[in-house]
């Protein structure tokens, strides 16, 4: 029932953007497609904070493995697409697991951290092994268009198609699993650790499978983002970029899938649309670069004090008791270790 | 030989400045049970204050004082404005919110500043020591750099341990609810933690743009080695603060030195993911368990 409910969404999502790509203009189409690459990652984010309550900083990281794995794959062994996808997927999802396994011991500030170093610290290794990452310039792909397509079909609507596919697929997975006895554990884990526990839910394997399915959505985006943009650089997936997505996360409702689609949205046009707005009032081309990062920073500090349930908390709201919300995805998640406990670690 | 006390003093240098990063994170972690991630942009936004006024004046020390008092005010503002909402919610809600100040200050600093490398005078020469013709591989700059750090540490030691001050804010750390019983002003307390950690932050950029170059991004790698470091003291203890950012700053100078300068924020990253994995509560702390 709910899979057939998500499979139906998933064909009206496909049949307006099938009707949207034709009718929109190149350029157009062009955007949409990395919005399409960059919901799969804020999707797999969205799940990984919302639903196991682990947060994650360095989901560009991850990206940035999708991405090269992608970009390698293409340039030495020319597989043909979805198995360059697939298995750009699977090499993601193994360096979640690496950091699951890290992450699982560790909570809230300290799990930030250590993913922020990632980030951080990930791009370093393409100026290490030019030889193989292409250093500070990073590899160029290129795509060509399927012959069956005719040879007039627009490039960037092939490419909006292809991208909007594999984020589909993606998203009916992440939307089953959420909803799955997994995704009921997930919760569960995040609300009370030691009540899970206590059920026989085996919490370190529990949360160390949500940063791989995460890891291995945020895969899939940055493979998807490499075949848009024909070009994968160390500049591409900066600290910037990774709070970008948790910002993305954040403005749509941590741990909902169609906020990760408002996010995505807000992602890819707004920062264009401020940068535009402030050239045209002749602001410096650096200045209005740093605009929508200022952005970022604004709407992450404005949406957690204000209202941290996000866009697709507010929707809920306004349809009322149709659709039943499933609670705050903050409420539960408690400090874990309260000022007030102080004390007792002071005196031990 | 030469090669080994040379990478071993410079990177007590380095150290020292992990170290100060490390004071202001562990400075608002024991009041407040937040990590400021929003250090090194506060860091970064203090040594821009620092260029400009030295680029007016000509004068080295006003543009250090003046970096000072912005990392005083700053780190204050915020936490009235921005952290004390979030100071009672769930802990991700701060994560977010000292992030998403990370990325604003990144980001006005480009929009003020522009986002092109500036380079930052040092206060003394760079040019390095030599003992007959023994090079130490530090400059005077290098020592001011670990003096200056130290100094400062000492001072807030004194001001914790010898004045009522130090007195409140050592109860607030220890327990918030008590102190409050007791009559201190946790708010004022935890006001003043922030304060003074701007401040340890300010003094942090100060002393690290001349090496690093001044850019809106350029206290990102300087804040995670910072975190490292605090989280090898242990989060608590300023002395473990310290003493990790040294160990940290040596380690990382021999992996530099030896291996290559690409690879030390990776080994930084290992370093981290290692002893939050063996032992979580630091190498220094004194209490039994601690929950990650």
């Amino acid at each position: 029932m709910t899979l057939a409910r998500h499979l139906g969404l998933a064909v009206l999502a496909a049949l307006v953007i099938v009707l949207a790509s034709i009718k929109l203009g190149s350029y157009r189409d062009y955007q949409l497609a990395g919005v399409a690459a960059y919901l799969a990652a804020v999707a797999g984010l969205t799940v990984l904070i919302g639903l196991s309550g682990q947060i994650s900083l360095g989901h560009g990281a991850f990206m940035a493995i999708g991405a090269y794995a992608a970009a390698l794959l293409l340039l030495h062994l020319h597989w043909p697409l979805e198995i360059v996808f697939a298995a750009s997927v699977v090499i993601t999802a193994a360096g979640g697991a690496i950091v699951g396994v890290a992450g699982a011991r560790l909570r809230g500030p300290y799990l930030a951290g250590a993913t922020l170093m990632l980030a951080v610290a990930l791009p370093s290794v393409a100026d290490k092994y030019p030889g193989v990452f292409g250093g500070d310039q990073g590899l160029n792909i290129s795509i060509t268009t399927p012959a069956f397509l005719g040879a007039t079909f627009p490039p960037t609507r092939w490419l909006l198609w292809l991208t909007s596919a594999a984020t589909l697929i993606a998203l009916v997975l992440l939307a089953n699993l959420a909803r799955s006895r997994v995704g009921r554990s997930w919760r569960a884990v995040r609300d009370d650790e030691v009540a899970a526990a206590l059920a026989g839910l085996n919490v370190a394997r529990l949360k160390i499978l949500a940063f791989v399915v995460s890891a291995a959505a945020a895969g899939l985006g940055g493979a998807l983002l490499a075949v848009v943009t024909t070009s994968v650089s160390p500049g591409a997936f900066t600290l910037a970029l990774s709070i970008g997505l948790l910002t993305a996360a954040v403005i749509g409702g941590l741990g909902s899938l169609a906020g990760a689609l408002w996010g995505s949205l807000v992602f890819v046009f707004v920062p264009t649309y401020l940068t535009d707005v402030a050239s045209s009032h002749g602001l410096s081309s650096a200045a209005s670069s740093s605009i929508p990062i200022a952005a970022y920073g604004v709407v992450l500090i404005v949406v957690m004090l204000v209202f941290p349930a996000g866009v697709q908390g507010g929707v809920r709201r306004l349809l009322g008791p149709v659709t039943p919300a499933q609670g705050p995805p903050f409420s539960a998640l408690r400090r874990h270790r309260p000022a007030t406990e102080h004390q007792e670690e002071g005196t031990r | 030989m030469q090669e080994f006390v040379q990478f071993t003093l410079g990177g007590v240098s380095v150290g020292m400045i992990y170290a100060a990063i490390a004071l202001s994170l562990v400075l608002i972690w024991r009041g407040t049970r937040i990590l400021n991630y929003s250090q090194g942009g506060m860091a970064m936004f203090s040594a821009y204050v620092a260029l400009i006024v030295i680029n007016h004046t000509g004068n080295y020390w006003l543009g250090f004082a003046a970096a000072l008092a912005s990392g005083l005010v700053l780190g204050a503002a915020l936490e009235r404005v921005v952290v004390r909402p979030v100071a009672n919610k769930p802990a991700l809600n701060a994560v977010i919110v000292t992030i998403g100040l990370l990325i604003l200050i990144e980001g006005v600093a480009g929009i003020l500043y522009g986002g092109q490398f500036r380079s930052f005078p040092p206060a003394f020469s760079i040019t390095g020591i030599k003992i007959g013709s023994f090079a130490l591989g530090v400059s005077w700059n290098d020592v001011f750099i670990a003096v200056a750090v130290l100094a400062a540490a000492l001072v807030l030691a004194a001001v914790f341990r010898y004045t009522a001050v130090g007195l409140r804010m050592r109860a607030t750390a220890f327990s918030p609810s008590v102190a409050r019983l007791l009559g201190v002003r946790i708010g004022r307390v935890l006001t003043l933690g922030w304060a003074l950690a701007g401040l340890f932050g300010a003094l942090a950029g100060v002393l690290v743009s001349p090496s690093t170059f001044l850019y809106p991004n350029s206290m990102d790698s300087i804040f995670v080695l910072g975190f490292t470091a605090a989280v090898i003291g242990g989060l608590e203890s300023p002395a473990g603060a310290i003493a990790g950012g040294v160990i940290l700053g040596v380690l990382l100078n021999y992996v530099g030195g030896y291996l290559g300068s690409d690879l030390v924020l990776l080994f930084g990253l290992v370093i981290l993911v290692l002893v939050l994995m063996v032992r979580p509560s630091g190498l220094f702390s004194t209490t039994a368990t601690r929950q990650v």
